[in-house]
């Protein structure tokens, strides 16, 4: 202890502390390489050695099954690699709808299950409680067999004005654009360039003075008013398709098919009461005397919550949100369970049962399940920079 | 630390040397632990089934017995694997059975591209639909326009699309990802035809909530033969459950049940029933089995007639007909090659 000097014969090349670390991570590099590689080559030689044949050139291959939620053209003559995109289009769909959903109802339950209301409390803290005990597949067999059991058959259909409602769906009107609906289109683009420009103007005055205006509710006004406007002048351009009852079916007009009404339902009220929760800690977590603040200077309460409380709680509701929202996209692959088309069944299910490329289809959908995740978390993570506290 | 990193690669070049040796000798395997492990269904009445006491039966589950029969003298000596449509091929690819008997169609595609041999066929099949009566649709012909419900993972998706397209008709196809979900699915009404293999279309309407008023449609729209699978590569395994089974469709046809076969080989003249049943030479030593290989199959499991009246007949929930599943001199298609 007592001579440690800076003597040159200890500074060999092995005693550097940046030399060792350097050693010590190229080491780490090539068992890491070797590993994989191993794995890898191992992998094939088994493969080779049972004749299973290897490769993604299947998905040029004409499927040859049907899909019964299709939002691109697909027919069984189509290739795996279209019924890929038609599962991974699903798979968005229910996901994007999912995360929507449930984030209003989180917010709405998470702000219900504060309400000094008693009751109002009491059903928010019953609807949270049940639903986040209650394992999700349970949940969307529950939905589906229910609504199914609870739904007239097609030939007894509930009908409301042109909306016809059974076991096969709920079927609406399909409006079909005739000639001049380019101008609606038009009149849409031209009402939603007002809207953002009385949105500005609005912002700015309220800087400059202080003067508050309804913004976004004239902006929504603008939108209907205009749109309709110019719908009218082009002389209604719009035909509808209405659905009609046949033989085993209703044929015509548009079907949202149960299967996916459970899915969406399933996975927002599951993921909402989580949401709820979040919210609610998030909200408790801002000091009481913000509102008190807040309500001594003479905003009412709606502007205290959205104006005060929200923009704060949102710092620490962020995180965690991210965290359900990746969880809704990964769960909604139990869809499957009651024939929502989405990527498990579809490439992980038929796709794999007839091909028999296990180690591909399940690659195909690790890829898909990591690169949608990964995107919904740097999108958040974005947010959350967005929204954090800036020091000055 | 030079040291430690060699004992590493070494290790790993070790290990990169055991493990890539592929085992071939299903049968030294089988004969070492002791027990068949074999492939069934998740539950299909007749074919593999468990009870509540976990007892499995079918005629699936009996090509197991028969082989455990065969090589240790012992039907009970077979562990069941339950698996769903689409674990079943890896489940055997990887080594984890020994046996894949679940009412499995042979194709060209699973025969030639998975690495699987197929065996012999002990349920020739064939898919169809079932709708409700009250439907009053009589031919497979009258469905355009219908919704069908199906389960995932099985040749049934791609026939039935074939079935619609070829006869240039619309349908809406529901695929639930498994059995029981999707009869669930049709008795709740969401679909107006189920439609899988006819034996399973009537194993399936046993448990339905109103049997009776559910009718199998005429029309048989594909071939199904079913049979249990080997992996590729085995040829001995594979001879073995072959030659199982042959043995009992031979049986059948010279009138050997599993109650008089003790009689018939103690009495038995014919030199060629004589050497089937290890009265004479050793039919079972090219086969690596004991003499009396086939008079333990038969007297432990019986011979296919027995088995298909036992699982499948008249006396069963599911009441199947023999039809084509009878043997060929008797108006079937069941027919297999001399045991000599």
């Amino acid at each position: 202890m007592s001579n440690i000097k800076n003597t040159p014969s200890n500074k060999s090349f092995l005693n550097d502390a940046g030399n060792r670390s350097l050693i010590f991570q190229i080491i780490l590099l090539a068992v890491v390489v070797f590993v994989g590689y191993y794995l890898f080559s191992n992998l094939q030689a088994n493969l080779d050695n049972r004749g299973i044949s290897t490769g993604f050139s299947f998905l040029n291959e004409p499927a040859g099954f049907p899909i019964l939620i299709h939002l691109v053209s697909y027919t069984e003559a189509s290739t795996y690699g279209r019924a890929f995109l038609v599962a991974l289009i699903n798979t968005f769909v229910i996901s994007l709808l999912g995360i929507i959903l449930a984030t209003i109802i989180g917010v709405v339950m998470g702000l219900a299950r504060l309400s000094k209301n008693w009751l109002v409390a009491r059903l928010a803290t019953v609807y949270i409680e049940t639903l986040r005990n209650i394992p999700l597949l349970l949940q969307m067999f529950f939905w589906y067999f229910a609504v199914l059991a609870a739904l007239p058959v097609p030939r007894n259909s509930y009908e409301f004005a042109d909306f016809l409602l059974n076991k096969r769906g709920i079927y609406s009107p399909n409006p079909i654009a005739q000639d001049g609906f380019g101008l609606v289109i038009i009149g849409f683009i031209v009402s939603l360039a007002l809207a953002i420009g009385v949105i500005v103007w609005a912002k700015k005055r309220q800087t400059r003075t202080g003067l508050w205006f309804p913004a976004y509710w004239s902006a929504l006004g603008i939108i209907i008013a205009v749109t309709f406007l110019f719908f009218a002048a082009a002389g209604f351009p719009l035909e509808f398709d209405l659905p009609q009852k046949s033989r085993f079916n209703v044929t015509g007009g548009m079907v949202l098919p149960p299967e996916f009404v459970a899915v969406l339902v399933a996975l927002s009220t599951y993921t909402g009461a989580f949401i709820a929760e979040i919210v609610r800690a998030g909200i408790l977590s801002v000091n009481w005397g913000q509102t008190e603040a807040a309500r001594s200077l003479g905003l009412r309460d709606s502007m205290t919550q959205r104006l005060i409380v929200l923009p704060q709680a949102l710092r620490v509701i962020i995180p965690p949100l991210t965290s359900q929202y990746l969880n809704l996209a990964k769960n909604s692959s139990l869809g499957a369970a009651i024939a929502y088309p989405e990527l498990v069944a579809v490439i992980m299910g038929t796709t794999l049962n007839q091909t028999g490329q296990a180690i591909e289809t399940i690659g195909l959908c690790m890829l898909v399940y990591g690169s949608l995740s990964l995107s919904i978390s740097l999108f958040m993570n974005w947010y959350n920079k967005k929204m954090s506290l800036i020091e000055r | 630390m030079k040291s430690n990193v060699c004992k590493l690669l070494s290790t790993a070049a070790v290990a990169a040397a055991i493990s890539t040796g592929a085992a071939a000798g299903t049968l030294d395997d089988v004969k070492a632990k002791g027990f068949v492990q074999c492939g069934v269904s998740q539950g299909v009445p007749g074919f593999s089934n468990a009870d509540d006491k976990g007892n499995w039966t079918g005629i699936d589950v009996d090509v197991c017995r028969a082989v455990a029969a065969a090589i240790f003298g012992d039907a009970q000596k077979v562990k069941f694997t339950p698996l769903s449509a689409k674990e079943r091929f890896t489940a055997l690819q990887s080594g984890e059975i020994d046996i894949l008997s679940r009412n499995t169609t042979w194709t060209y595609t699973r025969d030639v591209s998975l690495g699987l041999d197929f065996t012999a066929t002990n349920f020739y099949d064939g898919q169809g639909f079932m709708v409700r009566k009250d439907l009053g649709v009589e031919s497979a012909l009258d469905l355009d326009g219908a919704t069908v419900c199906t389960e995932q993972g099985t040749t049934t998706e791609l026939n039935m699309a074939d079935f619609f397209r070829k006869h240039n008709m619309s349908y809406v196809p529901v695929v639930v990802q498994k059995a029981d979900e999707a009869v669930s699915a049709y008795d709740s009404g969401r679909c107006d035809v189920y439609t899988t293999d006819k034996s399973g279309l009537a194993a399936h309407r046993t448990k339905l909530k109103n049997p009776s008023n559910n009718i199998i449609l005429p029309e048989t729209i594909s071939k199904e033969p079913l049979g249990p699978v080997v992996r590729h590569g085995d040829n001995q395994w594979k001879d073995l459950v072959t030659w199982v089974m042959y043995v009992q469709v031979n049986a059948e046809e010279m009138g050997i049940t599993s109650k008089n076969v003790a009689k018939v080989k103690a009495d038995a003249k014919d030199p060629g029933i004589r050497r089937l049943l290890g009265a004479e030479g050793n039919m079972g030593d090219s086969l690596g089995l004991n003499a009396d290989w086939a008079y333990n199959v038969i007297a432990e499991v019986g011979n296919y007639g027995e088995e298909f009246e036992r699982n499948l007949g008249k006396d069963t929930a599911l009441n199947l007909p023999r039809a084509i599943n009878n043997l060929w001199n008797n108006g079937g298609i069941m027919y297999a090659p001399p045991v000599r």
